[in-house]
């Protein structure tokens, strides 16, 4: 049930993605084009996608999920050094590229070399995250 | 085409939306995208692994099948390799370190009004802008 879940959940993102624009990055690096010829589209795609989630959230209080005994509790870790530099490299890497981790999946299928390419270089990266962290953020450690 | 555009982005917003939803209220999960990949590939996940690979199967397939019904399905991806891998690389790095990208800090986060989802999507917002800024406009290559 639970596999039938995720592999419905994923299918329906990947079908969101493609046809929002998300998968196209000209669109996304147009819209972080805040400087220069801004494309608005992203606006409406991650406002579209808040507002389902949004309702979500409410209708979440005294339920429990179809398959789990609880929903994931909000995060207690504080706003720290590893969110905000992570974000901004997080940022960096998505403006140079355009894609950011669903979309970089979204298009393996039909994308072809360059973006399997890209995906390679963002497993290495998640792979040195552990080390990356280990080094520089250690006294951050909870 | 600009005028639809946004009409499509609202709409696979919400397909977004409804899927983060989805994964929710089923296996009680967040939908991020650098957290459930990240997880397959750190070993930090070893008992989920099957409805993580099921979600990444149904989110790299969809898009495929639904391409034929699309004229236009060019990802513009950038040929430059050497930014290419810095960009994913980035992005590896960045979400593992911040621990969410666009799907979870962005659409689950701000969606729960959660205050470290709601900075890393203002940081990383920004950090995109200003590579977008810097590779595009002064220096050509995105």
């Amino acid at each position: 049930m639970r596999l039938l879940i995720a592999l419905f959940a994923g299918a329906l993102f990947g079908s969101g993605l493609f046809i929002s624009g998300m998968t196209d990055t000209a669109k996304v690096t147009g819209w972080l084009d805040i400087f220069g010829n801004w494309d608005p589209t992203l606006a409406f795609v991650l406002g579209g996608a808040i507002l389902p989630m949004f309702v979500a959230w409410r209708f979440t209080k005294g339920r429990a999920p179809l398959t789990a005994e609880r929903f994931p509790t909000p995060s207690d870790a504080p706003v720290d050094r590893r969110l905000v530099i992570g974000s901004l490299m997080f940022g960096a890497g998505w403006g140079l590229s355009g894609l950011c981790p669903g979309p970089a999946m979204a298009t393996l299928g039909y994308g072809g070399a360059l973006h399997w390419l890209f995906f390679a270089a963002m497993l290495a990266g998640m792979l040195l995250a552990p080390m990356v962290q280990h080094r520089f953020f250690e006294r951050d450690a909870d | 085409m600009i005028e639809i555009d946004w009409l499509w982005g609202l709409f696979g917003g919400l397909l977004i939306g409804c899927a983060a939803a989805i994964y929710l209220f089923g296996n009680g999960r967040i939908m991020g995208a650098s957290g459930i990949l990240g997880g397959l590939v750190d070993g930090s996940a070893k008992r989920e692994w099957a409805e993580r690979s099921a979600f990444i199967v149904g989110l790299v397939a969809a898009p495929m099948l639904l391409l034929p019904a699309f004229a236009e399905a060019d990802t513009h991806i950038n040929t430059n390799i050497a930014v290419l891998v810095a960009g994913g690389l980035l992005v590896g790095l960045g979400t593992r370190i911040a621990n969410g990208c666009t799907s979870g800090h962005g659409v689950c986060g701000i969606s729960r009004l959660s205050l470290r989802g709601i900075l890393a999507t203002v940081f990383y917002l920004l950090a995109g802008g200003i590579t977008v800024l810097v590779f595009r406009h002064m220096l050509g290559v995105v």
